[in-house]
């Protein structure tokens, strides 16, 4: 399995360097997307299924409006977002490592910090005192970011089966994610299996929490891979802190009604 | 809205500056009322900062009312026509095909545009119950002013939401929101240009199916 995932990473971080494509400029943002059509089918199965399966559940799980699976501070937590909460402290580990692997040793402490009072005080992370009692929340960071730290290039935009948007450098980040993070190591058996399925109820819970948003997006929008794909390349970048289009309509005499 | 302004005046002379303030206020009323004619305006980061807490404050004044959404939909669109640049926005979200449009046509685009707007971001207003976005700075940038604030929302990772007020109109607007990097006119060229080539460029479909939109 171990020997799979490495092969696995060592192809798509190969893949990186062997596209070779036009990137053009749209919506006021870079978009290079040599593989929009075998994209856009990746993307018909994530919306079909979202439609059919993982939507109405998430609107299961989160109940109407007035019962919001986040509550106002100071109140109780419901299930769903111990949950949430649980998985995501699962997550601390290896988004410390990352810390590291980028030469932020104080993210990744304020991660690690986090890790062991939310295992503890938190009740194995049911609940977040780290944040509510001591102010240290989470900085988060995955493999796909200490690439972009390192200087390796975006490559090209991808829609993963169930995973939803990416690039060639996510992709290939999200495989070492999994080969790097230390509870991978330490557990083994029941034990890892109990982790993987903890992480992936914590983001079905994300997704019940933004289900209006991902339902507005996905199934209101006239073309939804065109809506997504630039709604998470200009987050992502964001998050990056790479480009950043600072689009001024004034100066654009196609656009701006006031010009002499 | 908290306002940060207390914090940072000296605490022995609070009302050395009140009265400074009102003699100036009265001063400048008197010379509106005296000369026939008015400064030039100029927008400077404080109008910026002003109009955004401004527009802020009554957003929330209609998430806070408690009326049936249809209705705050309406008082949405309202404060968005009123603070918002709705003809550059309308304009930069159809393209190049604003150029070619007829001024009724492009009118009926606008004003059904702006009802969208209003129905698709208004329909967000649960996420906002018991939130609060605080003001944090206005900068100049390129042609316009970019006002910085942060939004917290009850479970959620504070965001940064950043807007771009002009005064190219006559008047101080916004133009553009920018939540967490991603970019509102960016995103409502992306869809509306979709919306009018399943239409094949025809604006009055457009404007049509807007109506029923968002």
């Amino acid at each position: 399995m171990r020997q799979l995932l490495t092969a696995a990473a060592c192809l798509a971080l190969l893949g990186l360097g062997g596209c070779a494509s036009q990137p053009v400029q749209r919506d006021g943002i870079t978009i290079n997307d040599p593989f929009e059509a075998q994209n856009r089918r990746v993307h018909a199965f994530n919306k079909g299924l979202d439609a059919r399966v993982i939507g109405p559940v998430a609107h299961r799980l989160r109940g109407s409006h007035n019962d919001q699976a986040a509550p106002a501070p100071g109140q109780p937590i419901g299930p769903v977002q111990m949950v949430i909460n649980t998985g995501r402290n699962l997550s601390l580990p290896v988004k410390a490592v990352n810390g590291l692997l980028q030469g932020k040793p104080g993210n990744a402490g304020q991660n690690l910090t986090r890790f062991a009072v939310n295992s503890t005080l938190g009740l194995g992370g049911l609940f977040d005192p780290a944040a509510q009692n001591f102010g240290v929340t989470e900085r988060d960071t995955d493999f796909g970011q200490t690439l972009a730290v390192w200087g390796v290039p975006e490559g090209a935009y991808l829609e993963l089966p169930l995973l939803g948007p990416s690039t060639q450098r996510d992709a290939a980040g999200r495989v070492v994610d999994l080969l790097i993070d230390p509870l991978y190591h330490l557990t083994d058996g029941r034990d890892a299996a109990a982790v993987f399925a903890l992480r992936v109820a914590s983001k079905a819970g994300d997704r019940a929490r933004f289900s209006d948003t991902v339902d507005g997006i996905l199934q209101g929008s006239a073309d939804s891979y065109a809506q997504t794909r630039l709604i998470w390349l200009m987050n992502r970048r964001h998050e990056l802190g790479e480009e950043r289009a600072e689009y001024d309509p004034y100066d654009d005499a196609a656009i701006d009604p006031y010009t002499d | 809205m908290p306002n940060t302004i207390p914090m940072t005046m000296p605490r022995s002379t609070p009302t050395r500056i009140d009265r400074r303030g009102v003699l100036g206020l009265l001063a400048c009323a008197g010379i509106a009322v005296i000369l026939p004619w008015r400064p030039a305006h100029a927008l400077d980061a404080n109008g910026a900062h002003a109009l955004i807490d401004r527009s802020l404050g009554e957003v929330y004044q209609v998430i806070n009312s408690g009326q049936p959404p249809a209705r705050m939909y309406q008082d949405f669109e309202a404060i968005f026509a009123r603070y918002a640049d709705v003809d550059v926005i309308a304009r930069s979200a159809l393209g190049p095909a604003a150029r070619q449009a007829g001024a009724a046509e492009f009118a009926a685009y606008k004003q059904a545009f702006q009802g969208y707007i209003g129905r698709k971001y208004g329909k967000r207003f649960h996420e906002f119950i018991g939130s609060r976005i605080e003001v944090t700075g206005a900068r100049p940038l390129k042609s316009f002013f970019a006002v910085t604030s942060v939004a917290y929302l009850n479970g959620r990772a504070p965001m940064e939401v950043e807007w771009h007020v002009s005064d190219r109109s006559g008047r101080d607007l916004y133009f553009n929101i920018i939540i967490e990097g991603v970019n509102m006119l960016a995103s409502e060229r992306a869809e509306i240009g979709a919306m009018l080539a399943r239409r094949q460029g025809d604006l009055a479909a457009l404007a049509a199916d807007l109506q029923q939109a968002g």
